[in-house]
């Protein structure tokens, strides 16, 4: 089975993010991770390789910083990992990502591809489906259980008010989200083994001719997080209850 | 003529919410942009669903057949390329849902649209639309200009209020063939499992009860189960009361969860971490019960009360009771 896994180095949810005067700019803390999701796919390609056997190939677009997660999934068990160098392109259209990885994947064997749901920066979650399409090939999103039966595979999908169940035809892709299971935490000797294992870099202009999309522009950014003035409300539990009925009641208007 | 096509997600032979909401911004939309609104329905079973959207659009393009009774991403597809080969839409409007996702992340990526997810603010300005949707987990947002045709924009649900008027005349229904190949599709649905019966899903609800690691233990759940219920709202959960294993994953909040907006969110022993806050800080009112008066979220609560849960929500829950026949 030759599994493929797509990763995003993300910011951490705590980072400081800043946007700089203009709205054209974003800075941010240096504080990085594999995106969560992500992680649950490189996971779960490690369990269907343990039982099916085969090759797990992780592969990321970024700049050399985002080295870093593919060690992290090579420390995790993943046999090979790929860097598709880039300097800068418009990482907001998610797109122009998936028509890269498209066509370094068309080059490669595949039965199964596994990302994340959405990364943590943009939330798009386009790149997993719009990585099948542009490579003809089905995918299920939100997939939290997944069953490989020779050929074909059963998934579980996790939808608002329910689980959708799909059977489909491999070569396939799915997106992964939380209850799949549990990411493992990468051992002393696979991190030790990581660091040795070479990472495959591909450089951009060595794709040749890539369909970039340019029908997104961001206009500006702007900081948002916003605090609310909190009102306490003082007093014993039933005194404070009941004015906090009233409140919602009269003033907030949402009882 | 600028045409506006609605997705009309639906269960049970009714639109859901956010089909109303998409509805109510595409109407407002089309009057600016003198643009028509069809709706683009797909089902089974869509007479009453037909019923419910018709006094509000100029067209329904429907597809219906005994088939199309499980969504199937890859049917779905299909059906909408079909489509939009006879018509050049300037903008698709879909919930930023599971099925929303699932089905224009694939269109936009065949078609080769810019596409717009988890848009949550939509304005006019200079003959041009703007897109508002949150980075970063809402930390910033970003304005985008979609520049080429359709532009496919999926929003948040409870992001744009239901408003809607009836039209002078109900819709043009125009039944299309369903033509799909279907021994050359390869996924087939085998079902699907509803998880609780009767209540609102999450990301729906105008009114959700959180409970978080003051909780303590599972079984304390079942008071804000109670207390969900005399506010006709439904529970929700934190990552740290999900992870210790006391609600589902499909109870979260948060950013590696859903994303809610109600009327009016409870924190309830919420201590409310960054990714707790990025999935419910587009709520409309936040009220935070906490005993440690330095937790986070009461930065991000309108009403608070410092104090025991055990001793607040039952106090809670009895006041209510008392209240309600003024509620109803």
């Amino acid at each position: 089975m030759q599994l493929i896994v797509l990763v995003k180095r993300v910011l951490d949810s705590e980072a400081q993010v800043n946007v700089k005067e203009g709205g054209k700019e974003i800075v941010t803390e240096e504080r990085y991770t594999v995106n969560f999701f992500d992680s649950l796919a490189i996971e779960e390609a490690l369990r269907i390789r343990e039982v099916h056997g085969g090759k797990v190939t992780a592969i990321t677009v970024g700049t050399s910083a985002s080295k870093e997660v593919l060690r992290t999934a090579m420390a995790m068990g993943v046999d090979e990992s790929i860097l598709v160098h880039v300097e800068d392109y418009s990482w907001y259209d998610p797109l122009n990502t998936a028509a890269i990885l498209a066509k370094v994947i068309k080059t490669m064997p595949y039965d199964l591809i596994l990302c994340g749901r959405e990364a943590f920066d943009d939330s798009y979650g386009v790149v997993g489906p719009a990585v099948a399409k542009m490579l003809g090939i089905n995918y299920v999103t939100m997939v939290n259980k997944i069953k490989v039966n020779g050929r074909e595979i059963e998934v579980q999908r996790e939808v608002e008010d329910g689980k959708e169940i799909f059977k489909l035809k491999l070569p396939a892709l799915i997106t992964t989200t939380k209850g799949l299971n549990e990411p493992r935490v990468p051992s002393v000797s696979g991190i030790l083994k990581a660091m040795k294992t070479p990472i495959k870099q591909i450089e951009l202009a060595d794709l040749g001719e890539i369909p970039f999309d340019e029908s997104l522009e961001i206009r500006r950014f702007y900081e948002h997080i916003k605090t609310r003035k909190v009102k306490y409300i003082k007093g014993e539990p039933q005194e404070a209850v009941r004015t906090l009925i009233e409140l919602l009641k009269l003033e907030a208007k949402v009882l | 003529m600028e045409n506006i096509w609605v997705y009309i997600e639906h269960k049970e032979g009714k639109p859901k919410r956010i089909s109303y909401e998409l509805l109510s911004k595409a109407r407002e939309l089309g009057e600016i942009i003198n643009g028509e609104i069809k709706a683009i329905l797909i089902g089974k079973n869509v007479e009453s669903v037909i019923k419910e959207i018709s006094p509000y659009v100029d067209k329904i393009y429907l597809f219906k057949n005994d088939k199309l009774s499980f969504y199937n991403c890859e049917v779905y597809l299909e059906l909408l390329l079909g489509l939009i080969k006879k018509e050049m839409p300037y903008l698709i409007l879909a919930g930023a849902t599971s099925q929303g996702r699932d089905l224009f992340s694939g269109f936009a990526a065949t078609i080769g649209a810019g596409i717009v997810v988890d848009c949550v603010k939509i304005e006019y300005d200079k003959n041009t639309l703007v897109f508002t949707k949150p980075y970063y987990g809402g930390k910033v947002f970003g304005e985008i200009i979609i520049k080429k045709d359709p532009k496919i924009v999926l929003v948040r649900p409870r992001s744009f209020a239901v408003n809607l008027s009836r039209k002078d005349k109900e819709a043009e229904v125009a039944e299309l063939p369903v033509e799909v190949k279907w021994d050359e599709i390869s996924v087939e649905p085998l079902g699907f499992e509803k998880v609780e019966e009767g209540e609102v899903d999450l990301t729906e609800a105008d009114v959700v009860v959180c409970g978080g690691m003051g909780l303590k233990a599972a079984e304390n759940f079942k008071m804000l189960e109670e207390l969900a219920r005399l506010l006709k709202g439904t529970v929700g959960a934190t990552r740290a009361a999900v992870d210790a294993g006391w609600r589902p994953p499909t109870d979260q909040i948060g950013k590696s969860g859903k994303i809610v907006s109600p009327n009016l969110y409870v924190g309830i022993g919420v201590s409310g971490a960054i990714h707790h806050i990025m999935g419910m800080d587009t709520s409309k009112v936040v009220v935070a019960i906490n005993k440690d008066p330095m937790a986070p979220i009461f930065q991000h609560a309108d009403y608070g009360i410092i104090g025991d849960l055990f001793e607040i929500v039952p106090a809670l829950i009895e006041e209510l009771k008392k209240y309600k026949g003024d509620f109803s």
